[in-house]
């Protein structure tokens, strides 16, 4: 076969120019391990900073919200039909947070394909008071199976155990900023006031640290049971349900669906975390950019390199068209050659990049306010290598398409005569 | 009557190469003509030789008869098949397997030894086995009395050698016609004779046909048919 003997001739070639062959392979390499490592260790911070607030956002969250009155009077007026109307005497209506008929919303959600799990949820506005002092903050009731199973809360319980607020009534775990705030420890009582001037104690049980400050010091976790206690409401009462979705990019039109299904509101994870995305995407943007830079300037090298070869072996593809080589066999020769230190560097690359991001992976990387991390966090996804590689063999590929057009252009009789 | 015909129709089939009215001119540094109305035929199993003074165009002519050179006026046949105007990918496959050409100069691919320079152009044609064509090339080069030599990289050669080696590679497609620019102008009185030698059995036994520019008047008078060149023509 003839690609055989291209690739033949080919090899050969870069024997013998095998020092120039081995730098332009290097810089294919550093190119393609520097891309791959970049990428892997930008997105694996993307996936935990996205994971802190995606973990800890429901993919859908039904609620009821306070809104204006729709229905103004000055709207029945026949008169001002077609006009501005400023006028909005009615205030807002009290419906109350509460999520009616929350039992059966629930069973209908279960059975949804597209759900993973569902969790109730009672939010409260409370204070704490310590001293004289009272200071805002906010109760959730959980329920702690549902919780645990879509947010994974244990993760960030610093201390005691999130099952403990099922095991004892009256029981709180505080965010830790709260804790310190207040200067209490686990098995203290802390007392709350509700808005509508209830008094409660409850004793701590945990302490929860999320890694974002604000929410560090003013949140805190109760039982469902406890929380409704708390509120004077009945078992009943629920102002939040949270939907986990096997497909998150699914969020935006299921939580349309719901919102039109059921008549509450209802928000999707990307929509709450718009500002996160954005984030995500342009670090996502300038690792590819920096990957991609690197690529190209090793395919300049490649493309250096080619031409000074050309040059030196212009006898030898001389001899070549002089014994039966087509200016295309020559063009295929060069674009071997280019393609082979492509493959070459482009796998060394990979293997390399590889091994960097796994020494980045057990850098140690410890910060109070992400507990769950240990080392710097790196997303080894395969795309990553497949784009990387992909680019490699074509940037190497274009970079050797000049030289080896330009090989298949020259005249033997030219060089022949030269001599 | 049926004996003339058969002459006849031998005769046709036995031209190998022919040209008609080739002109050839260069343009830098002013518009000059190399070669005038250049006609010849030449036949199965001749041995013919061009002579002339040096810059009268014999080289000229020896790279458009072997098809590397198509910038010229006229036509050229090789075994009656019209080369002017053809592609570039189907004059490399005339050359590979037609023409056998031996330069003024050796050319040697330096990347390979020996053997593999011999057997390049084979395994490009790839009719034969790598085998078949390795032993061919171990056969040729025993002739040329190089067998010794077949591994080593050619810039280990001297001179004579890597010519020697240079005509192994020419043979080793067994092409109709052998073309050489001075072969023998690096090699001296023996392996000149030797080449001469080898060149004559080419013609006598595989009836194959040569065409050597040579300035050997020796070497001219042994062939069949001298060609003498002057200012681009053909002069007798
Ligand atoms: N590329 C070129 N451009 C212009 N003139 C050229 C070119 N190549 C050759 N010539 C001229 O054409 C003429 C024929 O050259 P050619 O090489 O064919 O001579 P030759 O008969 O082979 O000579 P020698 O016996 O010395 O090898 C010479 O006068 C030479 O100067
Ligand atoms: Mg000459």
């Amino acid at each position: 076969m003839n690609a055989k003997l291209i690739i033949d001739i080919a090899i050969n070639l870069i024997r013998a120019r095998l020092k120039q062959s081995i730098i332009a392979a290097v810089g294919v390499t550093f190119g393609i391990a520097m891309f791959v490592t970049l990428l892997g260790f930008m997105n694996g911070l993307n996936n935990l900073l996205d994971g802190l607030m995606l973990n800890r956002t429901p993919h859908v969250r039904l609620y009821n919200e306070v809104k204006p009155s729709t229905d103004q009077p000055v709207l029945i007026s026949k008169e001002y039909k077609n006009n501005t109307n400023f006028i909005q005497s009615i205030k807002p209506k009290d419906r109350g947070r509460e999520i009616y008929n929350s039992k059966a919303i629930i069973n209908i959600l279960k059975q949804d394909k597209r759900v993973i799990d569902v969790a109730p949820k009672v939010t409260a506005p409370v204070f704490f008071n310590t001293g004289s002092i009272e200071i805002t903050g906010v109760v959730n009731g959980i329920d702690v199976p549902a919780e645990e199973h879509l947010f994974k809360v244990s993760d960030y319980i610093i201390e005691g155990n999130v099952f403990d607020l099922n095991n004892e009534s009256n029981t709180i775990i505080i965010g830790k900023g709260l804790a310190e705030q207040m200067l209490v420890k686990v098995g203290d009582v802390v007392k709350i006031t509700t808005i509508k001037g209830g008094l409660v104690s409850l004793k701590i049980v945990g302490i929860i640290q999320i890694g974002i400050a604000e929410i560090d010091n003013t949140m805190s976790y109760t039982s469902l049971r406890t929380a409704q206690m708390i509120l004077g409401e009945s078992a009943s009462y629920i102002t939040d349900i949270q939907v986990k979705l096997t497909d998150v990019m699914m969020s935006p039109e299921t939580a349309k669906e719901y919102r039109a299904k059921f008549g509450i509101d209802a928000i999707d994870a990307q929509t709450a975390n718009s500002q996160f995305e954005t984030g995500s995407n342009v670090r996502s943007i300038i690792s590819y950019a920096v990957g991609i830079t690197l690529l190209i300037v090793a395919g300049f090298g490649i493309y250096n390199i080619l031409n000074m070869m050309i040059y030196e072996k212009m006898d030898s593809i001389a001899i070549l068209k002089a014994t039966g080589f087509s200016g295309n066999d020559v063009k295929w020769i060069f674009i071997s050659l280019s393609l082979i230190i492509g493959i070459v560097g482009g796998l060394f690359g990979l293997l390399f990049g590889f091994g960097l991001s796994s020494i980045i992976d057990n850098i140690p990387f410890e910060t109070s306010s992400l507990p769950t991390i240990k080392t710097y966090p790196i997303d080894y996804k395969y795309t990553y290598y497949v784009i990387g590689f992909t680019f490699a063999v074509c940037t190497t590929t274009i970079a050797g398409l000049f030289p080896a057009l330009k090989a298949s252009k020259i005249d033997p009789v030219e060089i022949i005569r030269g001599k | 009557m049926t004996l003339l015909k058969l002459l006849e129709e031998n005769n046709m089939s036995n031209i190998i190469l022919e040209t008609k009215n080739i002109n050839k001119y260069f343009y830098d540094p002013v518009k000059f003509k190399v070669l005038s109305d250049i006609n010849m035929s030449i036949n199965e199993g001749e041995f013919v030789s061009i002579v002339g003074k040096s810059g009268c165009g014999k080289s000229t002519l020896l790279y458009i008869l072997s098809t590397m050179d198509t910038d010229y006026e006229g036509e050229l046949t090789i075994n009656g098949v019209s080369l002017t105007s053809k592609t570039d990918k189907d004059l490399a496959v005339v050359r590979n397997e037609r023409i056998g050409f031996v330069f003024q100069f050796h050319y040697l691919l330096p990347e390979y030894n020996v053997l593999k320079n011999v057997m390049l152009p084979g395994i490009k044609l790839a009719k034969h086995s790598i085998q078949e064509i390795e032993h061919k090339a171990m056969e040729q080069l025993r002739k040329l009395d190089m067998v010794d030599q077949a591994l080593k990289s050619p810039n280990q050669l001297s001179g004579g050698q890597k010519q020697r080696v240079a005509i192994a590679r020419a043979l080793i497609n067994d092409p109709l016609i052998i073309m050489g620019d001075e072969p023998t102008g690096n090699l001296d009185k023996k392996n000149s004779d030797m080449v001469f030698d080898i060149f004559n059995t080419l013609v006598k036994e595989r009836n194959q046909a040569l065409l050597i520019v040579t300035h050997d008047p020796d070497f001219a008078e042994r062939t069949h048919r001298t060609i003498e060149m002057a200012d681009g023509r053909i002069i007798s």
